[in-house]
């Protein structure tokens, strides 16, 4: 699959991050090119959130830009910065809906917040977007009452409402059964498709993130270690890439945690 | 020696660093409350739970209170043939003190400890990253709400304490005791000064909703978005917020009261 490299919607240049005195990302280079599902990959641990809330400029580089539509995140006003929030949608983990309201009134909340919109209007544009991740019969559920997939559907739809012209996905294939893993997958390329967003996907479920990316860029230690089409990142022959793609359980990653002599510590007895 | 040093520099720079960021939360909740003002409802909401939900304790143990003031008065006062101030010993003792401080107390542990809680919750499960992300100043729509409605129902609960504990000791010391009626009204009447008495404790109580408030969503905003994080915040909410306002009673309680 060729990409067009040129329309880079999000540029990422050298970017320096550290949290408990470790470095996060130590030199990163990443660009998402508008329209595309780029997934972003890597063992848990590497910062893979991190980097969404950098794009979202909800955390500001130690050094190094974040650009989004031109625009550098950290130079950004609160007020700019807010104004282009609008453009994003984001999928949290957890979804991250308001328990106190019901589904409805979840996907309402960005209308009622920004826009003096009628009654009327809200409700069609509310009902559109459940209707579009098939969930228009649970608007009066509440979050408490919904599973994990249809609450990561929701939350979905209230990233939508707003119409944006990219959403992020926080590990949105965890903790889900089959049936609704299939459901988010279709969700995520149709509705990318559909819209023209551009997507960007924080996912290391390997299998289920490269049926619909266009691009993978794979992070560890910091860097990013590999990037390039699904069919490319497959038969990388990077052992590191082939450990982490095919899932194997000892590599250049190791399964052992670094740790002193083994038979020294069994005779070298409690330490505690 | 050096170490026990290093521990007390560590723990003195760690409470000025926590003093300073809660002093920059509350200079950010006060900037966004003239656009809250535009949604009242918002507030009217925050009102209901933080204030009418808190009525039952308050109306309970002001009533009690004001039945433990009549007879604790009674007994000392019988001695010297005084029960007709009874009046003025109990409406002094709850709306200059007791109504204050202690709707301050169960303030602190109902509506101080659910507010951080649920603020604390809320950022463990994202929602109020999820907020930021849609755009939606956190501080403006959940927190600022929540410090107004404190601020707002705390005088108001610590004025319905004292009238119904004023209740309470009329039941006790004229029903139960026999007092005369007249003498228990009349003697409040005269000794409880609107300005002296009534407004100080008006004030003392604004104070300590300002505090109490403002402590709760303090903590539950810079919680460790875990568990035990928001527990522990919990906790601290209570701890904090009771000696914080048994000491600014006595702070407030010399300046208005005191000859000093």
């Amino acid at each position: 699959m060729n990409i067009n490299m040129d329309n880079i919607f999000i540029k990422i240049r050298d970017v320096r991050f550290s949290r408990g005195g470790r470095w996060i990302f130590d030199g990163v280079n990443i660009d998402i090119p508008r329209g595309k599902v780029v997934a972003i990959m890597g063992p848990s641990g590497t910062g893979k959130t991190t980097l969404l809330r950098l794009i979202g400029g909800q955390l500001k580089p130690h050094a190094g830009t974040v650009e989004v539509d031109g625009k550098d995140i950290s130079t950004l006003s609160i007020r700019d910065l807010y104004r282009l929030r609008k453009k994003m949608g984001m999928l949290f983990q957890s979804g991250a809906l308001l328990t106190d309201i019901n589904v409805y009134e979840n996907v309402a909340f960005p209308l009622r917040e920004h826009t003096k919109l009628p009654e009327v209007l809200i409700q069609h544009l509310v009902l559109m977007k459940l209707q579009a991740v098939g969930l228009r019969g649970a608007k009066y559920l509440m979050p408490s009452q919904l599973s994990g997939g249809m609450a990561r559907r929701v939350a979905l739809a209230r990233a939508l409402v707003f119409d944006p012209m990219m959403i992020m996905y926080d590990e949105p294939f965890t903790g889900q059964d089959p049936i609704s893993m299939g459901v988010l997958v279709h969700l995520i390329r149709s509705i990318n498709d559909a819209l023209g967003l551009t997507s960007i996907i924080v996912s290391h479920d390997v299998q289920e993130t490269a049926q619909i990316a266009d691009l993978i860029y794979v992070i560890s230690n910091g860097k990013v270690v590999s990037h390039g089409t699904p069919d490319a990142m497959k038969n990388s022959e990077s052992a590191w890439v082939k450990q982490f793609i095919n899932g194997e359980s000892d590599g250049p990653v190791p399964f052992h945690y670094p740790a002193s002599d083994y038979i020294e510590d069994l005779l070298g007895g409690p330490k505690c | 020696m050096l170490n026990q040093l290093q521990s007390l520099g560590k723990v003195t720079l760690g409470f000025f660093e926590r003093l300073g960021r809660g002093h920059i939360f509350l200079v950010q909740i006060l900037a966004t409350i003239p656009s809250l003002l535009l949604r009242p409802n918002l507030i009217v909401a925050q009102v209901f739970s933080i204030g009418v939900l808190s009525l039952s304790i308050i109306l309970v143990s002001g009533l009690f209170v004001g039945m433990v003031l009549g007879l604790q008065g009674y007994n000392t006062l019988v001695n010297f043939g005084a029960t007709e101030s009874l009046g003025a010993v109990v409406s002094l003792s709850l709306v200059r003190e007791l109504g204050p401080v202690l709707t301050s107390l169960l303030f602190a542990g109902r509506a101080g400890s659910a507010l951080t809680a649920e603020i604390g919750l809320m950022k463990a499960t994202e929602q109020l990253s999820g907020m930021e992300m849609m755009a939606v100043n956190p501080i403006k729509r959940v927190v600022a709400p929540r410090f107004l409605g404190g601020i707002i129902s705390m005088p108001l609960l610590a004025a319905i304490f004292s009238a119904i504990g004023i209740l309470g000791g009329y039941l006790l010391v004229v029903q139960v005791l026999g007092v005369d009626s007249g003498s228990y009204w009349s003697q409040m009447q005269d000794k409880t000064d609107f300005m002296a008495d009534i407004m100080n404790g008006i004030i003392k109580s604004i104070v300590f909703g300002f505090v109490v408030t403002w402590i709760a969503v303090y903590e539950g905003y810079d919680c460790t978005p875990t568990a035990e994080g928001v527990s522990r915040a919990t906790t601290r909410t209570v701890v904090h917020a009771s000696l914080a306002t048994l000491g600014l009673d006595f702070l407030l309680t010399a300046l208005m009261f005191s000859d000093i």
